[in-house]
């Protein structure tokens, strides 16, 4: 049967661990259909094989964190025509973004044998610092069942199924009871983005915030009643928030009002 | 005594353990027999095989943000109060596909999801559980447009209710006027009476199947001490309720108060997280979410539970109308207490006592109609504008 050109997708590394790549091939089940509707044409994780841009589908995942970096984001935003920001690292910064609250030059010696190979900017920001990103999926890691929603709906052209709204709302409609309410444990859902499908809760743990902020999240009133009620002391607030989405500014506010 | 025929609201007396009768009756009539049960270490209710699978001896501690199971020295099958489940979830499930189409050469077909309409009986429904069912019903089924699926379920529901008989945390029934002893709706209601030895359930029908339940198991005419122990236990109860809202004038109270500064206050330590709605026996909110397969192939429509607490929930072309989390609570708290009565001539709160217990910090709807009261007492609302 002749088809149509296929649309190509381009897969990017920044600084990361490649835990969200991952969940590309992670997709067993899609992967087949997502190879026959895209022309993978640049993911080295997966492939030697390199087709010439431009693509129209980037994914990009991890933070900008070194000098050289920061050109590179540039081309890759004038070669794709749709940029989707894939993790914690791409969206807020990720784990190397606790950096960002530290002296670089000063801890730099101590952990490498050889400074002066070590080219690290100061600061590790989220890829939305830098270029217009078209789409962003939050996560650390990023689940596959989001990432094949936001693919379809690029190939659709239609809006993704995407809520912004408290992991709470998966975790009750999921028929977990809440871990906070029932057994005293301390749990981020309500200040945190959904898309995991609450799965944390559903094993009977607190929510540790690996999506990052959800929209209009209240967290010093969380913090206040984890402090007063659950007795979490003010190290432990500071730690709770700065993490995996440490930058992401409505977590870095909560973090640094627990500074003193 | 032989299975004599009772009458509606007749009171009866049977031994504790017909209830595994009663449960093995009802799944033999083909229900589906859901009720209370330990799980993930509080109350969840799930399907019940035996007698065995009720948290007997058993009961709860609930303040505001806090429930706690609690071990208790009778060894009652009914000692605890609502949980955080509602019946609401198997009347009105929290996700459901209400079509799909598939593309085909010459166009697209519609396909109707298969009816699902499961027959539930529910065991262990606490009254103010069964006023929000009544409370949904009207939602569901009595305005212009009706939803066939909570009606499949609804008509075929078996309900076998139970009298409250314990101190409730931060339930206020009394004042709502739906419990603690339930009055209709229900096809079986039973009261547990343990005094001293003596252990045994006093019963009433309220519908043909439940006259029919009862029929079929070993039961006698109660006494009067026995129905007047039965009487006891909710009065008992309600004396020792854990919260009151005094309900007069409430609606002209919350529309007189819109730029009340309560509403900063409250906003201030609300996370918007929904929990209180997704709780509550009586909230109806759904949004619709359209999917499709990566190959367009394959298209499907879903209702979910939403909440008025994110900002999607009044999201018209270009954002949402209700930006701040005081423009959402306050939209939750007028609904439950004032708009519901212009749009279904009733109340949307019931006095369960969910919404408080499993706010993640202890949000109170009682204490903040409380302060409004106060604010009009000490300014008066012209003086406000
Ligand atoms: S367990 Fe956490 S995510 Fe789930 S409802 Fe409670 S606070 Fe929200
Ligand atoms: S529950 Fe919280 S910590 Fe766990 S996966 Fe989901 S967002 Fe991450
Ligand atoms: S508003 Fe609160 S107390 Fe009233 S019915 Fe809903 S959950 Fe129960
Ligand atoms: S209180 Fe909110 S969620 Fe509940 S029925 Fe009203 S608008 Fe819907
Ligand atoms: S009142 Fe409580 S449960 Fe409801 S949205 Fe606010 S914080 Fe969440």
């Amino acid at each position: 049967m002749p088809r149509k050109k296929r649309p190509k997708l381009a897969v990017w590394k920044f600084a990361s661990c490649d835990g969200c790549q991952l969940s590309l091939l992670d997709c067993e089940d899609e992967l087949l259909a997502i190879a026959g509707e895209l022309e993978i044409s640049y993911f080295v994780e997966a492939s030697r094989a390199v087709v010439k841009g431009p693509y129209d589908l980037s994914l990009v995942e991890g933070s900008i964190a070194a000098p050289h970096d920061v050109p590179r984001i540039q081309q890759v935003r004038r070669i794709s025509k749709f940029v989707l920001a894939i993790g914690a690292c791409a969206t807020a910064g990720g784990i190397q973004g606790l950096r960002n609250f530290a002296d670089v030059q000063e801890y730099i010696p101590l952990v490498y044998a050889r400074p002066q190979y070590i080219e690290a900017l100061e600061t590790s920001t989220p890829i939305s610092g830098h270029i217009q990103v078209d789409l962003e999926l939050q996560g650390c890691p990023i689940n596959k069942r989001q990432l094949v929603e936001a693919v379809s709906a690029f190939l659709q052209g239609r809006k993704p199924v995407m809520p912004a709204h408290s992991v709470c709302l998966e975790c009750k409609m999921r028929g977990n009871i809440c871990v906070q309410v029932a057994h005293g444990t301390p749990c981020l859902g309500p200040v945190t983005h959904a898309g995991c499908g609450a799965l944390c809760p559903t094993y009977q743990r607190g929510c540790y915030g690996c999506y990052g902020p959800k929209e209009t999240p209240n967290t010093a009133s969380l913090s206040a009643w984890l402090g007063s009620r659950l007795g979490m002391t003010e190290p432990e607030l500071l730690r709770l928030f700065r993490t995996f989405n440490a930058g992401a500014p409505a977590f870095r506010q909560e973090s640094e009002a627990h500074e003193h | 005594m032989s299975a004599a025929s009772v009458n509606l609201g007749d009171e009866v007396v049977m031994e504790p353990e017909v209830l595994q009768q009663l449960l093995e009756s009802l799944r033999s009539q083909g229900y589906q027999v859901i009720g209370p049960t330990l799980r993930q270490g509080s109350l969840v209710y799930a399907p019940l095989s035996s007698l065995a699978d009720l948290p007997r001896g058993w009961g709860d501690a609930q303040e505001g943000g806090v429930f706690r199971l609690r071990k208790l020295k009778a060894p009652i099958f009914f000692g605890y109060g609502v949980g955080q489940q509602s019946w609401k979830q198997f009347l009105y499930p929290p996700r459901r596909r209400t079509w799909q189409a598939r593309r085909e050469e010459n166009g697209f077909q519609i396909q109707l999801p298969d009816e699902d309409a499961v027959k539930f009986a529910f065991i262990g429904v606490h009254a103010c559980d069964l006023a929000a069912i009544a409370v949904q019903d009207k939602v569901f089924l009595e305005g212009p447009f009706t939803d066939p699926h909570y009606r499949a379920r609804r008509e075929q529901a078996f309900i076998l209710a139970v009298n409250c008989g314990h101190p409730c945390g931060t339930g206020f029934c009394v004042s709502m006027g739906s419990g603690p002893q339930v009055t209709q709706g229900f096809d079986l209601a039973l009261t547990e009476i343990l005094q001293g030895t003596r252990h045994f359930l006093v019963a009433a029908a309220g519908s043909a199947r439940g006259q029919q339940l009862i029929a079929q198991v070993p039961h006698q005419k109660a006494l009067p001490e026995q129905r007047q122990a039965a009487a006891n236990l909710t009065a008992q109860a309600a004396r020792q309720m854990g919260r009151t809202l005094e309900t007069a004038d409430l609606k002209s109270l919350l529309y007189r108060n819109y730029e009340n500064p309560r509403w900063d206050q409250v906003a201030a330590r609300c996370l918007n997280c929904g929990n209180c709605t997704l709780v509550c026996p009586t909230c109806f909110c759904h949004t619709l979410e359209d999917t499709t397969d990566l190959t367009g192939t394959q298209a499907e429509r879903w209702r979910r539970w939403d909440v008025c607490h994110t900002v999607d929930f009044t999201y018209l072309h270009g954002g949402g109308i209700r930006n701040t989390i005081r423009s959402r609570y306050r939209q939750w708290l007028t609904h439950k207490l004032a708009t519901w009565i212009d749009q279904f001539g009733v109340l949307g709160c019931v006095g369960c006592g969910r919404c408080i217990t499993w706010c993640p910090v202890a949000i109170d709807i009682t204490e903040e109609i409380q302060a409004i009261r106060e604010s009009e007492l000490t300014t008066p609302p012209a003086a406000k504008e």
